[in-house]
């Protein structure tokens, strides 16, 4: 048995029957790590020492009975996200030697289940970038073709679960973080509503948008880790109380909103950008859905077209705010300068790569004087638009069913000197942040590339907030069909 | 286009350091970006803006909370610092 192969759901079985330990699973995992990572670049570092102490500690819990799903299952944790003891580094320069001084909330809630941590995984330098190219410290590669990303900024995350290095990962989400990568890399990746999970711990790129979220190989592990991880917290005002019902909808009477502006025109007035094969799969997907007696109904998302820019004025102020604190001060990189403000110029200037500097430029931009009102609070009013449209579209349907991305997973280098084609590729996700809605990113087949390779193309499910249930248990019926 | 004076200007805004050459990438970057946000000059404006997005959750009672536990751990971060204090250059 390929114990690194194992989801969640099995590693449990096989634990409870005693076919195996946690420490057997952990070795499994470390030494697929070990034998793929020169390779793919998942990992930053590999915290080996609290894994397998963690496994330890698993057995005993396992032995004396009483244990969850999670306990004594590895894991892997996006290098946004602190755990206590290990650093942290946001795949960023400036916090190369940062030591996290406690855990991030969810990670206290995956220590209590049992849950072992194998290592921290690469992202894009503060979660900025939808290809993993941002990253400080090298792209992560994807495993279903080395000369391709894993896609952004959940880069390894992704990309781990996709190569047997973990069971399982948390990711974070701001503008299509998790269901990007999860989408280029054929895994299953969910972004919570806005307040489902805590944000306590995560490094913070834009406050009203970001979310912490699994990343797995099915459906039915999201729904494991998402239970764990949600609700309440007393150090994330903006957290709520969760509940995680199980629902009984499915495919059966579903309604089904698929958003007209995100298709291809009935014209021929192709959406720009949109592979035809990507579009194929996707609409292979709805009419299997419908096979199975879902409606399926035309919607229309009349601010889709604002979606992207406001996205970009709203992430990147917000994410210049949160970037001040890297000054040189209190923690991070501090270069030695003669008065202060010398010591924030050169700490910044140097610790920062060349995309969060750029976003930092756009985002102060947009926040400055004599442009306030034409950027950043003309983003606010049509982030209201676009939340509105999704109010009035969720009258009418379930789920609404659309791409993740225009295009598979592009070629690393394709356009890393293009900064606006490569914001192009979050067209699809940055909507469901701004509106705070959940999202999921399900594999829903394959795309034959020329040189023969076959690369996975991700459905987004889309639901209202809170309804994370409906999408996981559509998501699941749809998985077995896909 | 702007011009590289306005890049310099929003770099000294952000407290950022920008040699020559990304100045210059800086420019061209930013033109294409913020040219295409001007794409929302042609949206209509919402009847009424709502809250920030908050779906339901609470701020905490305004009560100071003793975070000794990791005191030592926040001060150590520091990359500068004598005893308990963490130093900071002169500014007058």
């Amino acid at each position: 048995m390929d114990l690194a192969s194992l989801t969640i759901k099995q590693a449990h079985e096989g634990l409870k029957k005693k076919e195996f330990s946690s420490v057997d699973l952990t070795k499994a995992y470390l030494s697929q790590i070990k034998k793929s990572d020169k390779d793919l670049n998942a990992f930053l570092f590999v915290t080996e020492k609290l894994a397998m102490a963690q496994a330890e500690e698993a057995d005993k819990k396992i032995t004396s009975g009483k244990f969850g799903e999670l306990t004594g299952v590895p894991c892997a944790i996006k290098d946004a996200i602190l755990v206590e003891g290990q650093k942290c580094t946001s795949a960023s320069k400036i916090l190369e030697n940062y030591t996290a001084p406690y855990d991030a909330t969810v990670i206290k809630k995956l220590k209590a289940e049992g849950a072992v941590i194998l290592g921290k995984t690469n992202l894009d330098e503060f979660a900025m970038g939808g290809s993993g190219e941002n990253s400080a410290y090298g792209a992560t590669k994807n495993p279903h073709d080395k000369t391709r990303v894993a896609g952004g900024s959940s880069s390894g995350s992704a990309a781990a679960v996709a190569a047997n290095q973990a069971c399982y990962s948390l990711g974070s989400d701001t503008g299509g973080s998790i269901r990007l990568p999860s989408s280029f890399c054929g895994v299953v990746g969910l972004k919570p509503t806005y307040g489902a999970v805590s944000r306590y711990g995560l490094i913070a790129f834009g406050s009203s948008l970001d979310q912490i979220g699994p990343i797995a190989k099915n459906v039915e592990d999201i729904k494991i880790v998402f239970k764990v991880i949600s609700g309440r917290d007393k150090m994330d005002a903006t957290s709520v109380d969760y509940n995680f019902k199980d629902s009984e909808t499915g495919l059966k009477g579903l309604k089904i909103g698929v958003p007209k502006e995100y298709f291809a025109m009935p014209a021929g007035r192709q959406v720009k950008g949109i592979e035809p094969e990507v579009e194929k799969i996707i609409r292979n997907a709805i009419k299997k859905s419908e096979d199975a007696g879902a409606e399926i109904e035309e919607i229309s998302l009349p601010s889709s077209e604002y979606a992207l820019a406001c996205y970009y004025i709203i992430a990147t102020s917000e994410a210049s705010a949160n970037l001040a604190r890297f000054d040189g001060i209190r923690y991070g990189l501090s270069e030695p300068a003669k008065n202060l403000l010398d010591v924030y110029l050169k700490s910044k200037g140097h610790g920062f790569g060349a995309e969060v500097k750029r976003r930092i430029m756009i985002g102060t931009y947009s926040l400055s004087s004599g442009y306030y009102d034409a950027y950043y609070k003309k983003a606010q009013e049509v982030r209201q638009l676009i939340k509105n449209d999704f109010a009035k579209a969720f009258e009418k349907v379930d789920l609404i069913f659309c791409p993740v991305s225009p295009v598979p997973a592009i070629k690393i280098g394709e356009r890393i000197n293009d900064p606006l084609s490569m914001y192009l590729m979050d067209i699809y996700t940055v909507s469901v942040n701004l509106a705070g809605l959940p999202g999921l990113s399900l594999p829903a087949g394959r795309q034959v590339c020329q040189d023969g390779t076959n690369l996975p193309v991700g459905l987004q499910i889309i639901g209202n907030h809170f309804e994370e249930n409906k999408i996981l248990a559509v998501a699941e019926e749809l998985e077995k069909m896909l | 286009m702007i011009s590289k004076d306005e890049v310099k200007h929003i770099a000294k805004l952000a407290r950022l350091e920008l040699t020559e050459k990304e100045i210059g990438k800086m420019q061209k970057d930013l033109s294409a970006i913020l040219d295409y946000f001007n794409l929302l000059k042609k949206s209509p404006s919402p009847a009424k803006i709502l809250s920030q997005q908050n779906l339901g959750g609470q701020a905490r009672e305004d009560k100071v909370v003793s975070s000794h536990d990791i005191r030592d751990e926040l001060i150590a971060a520091a990359p500068d610092k004598k005893d308990d204090y963490i130093k900071v250059k002169a500014i007058l």
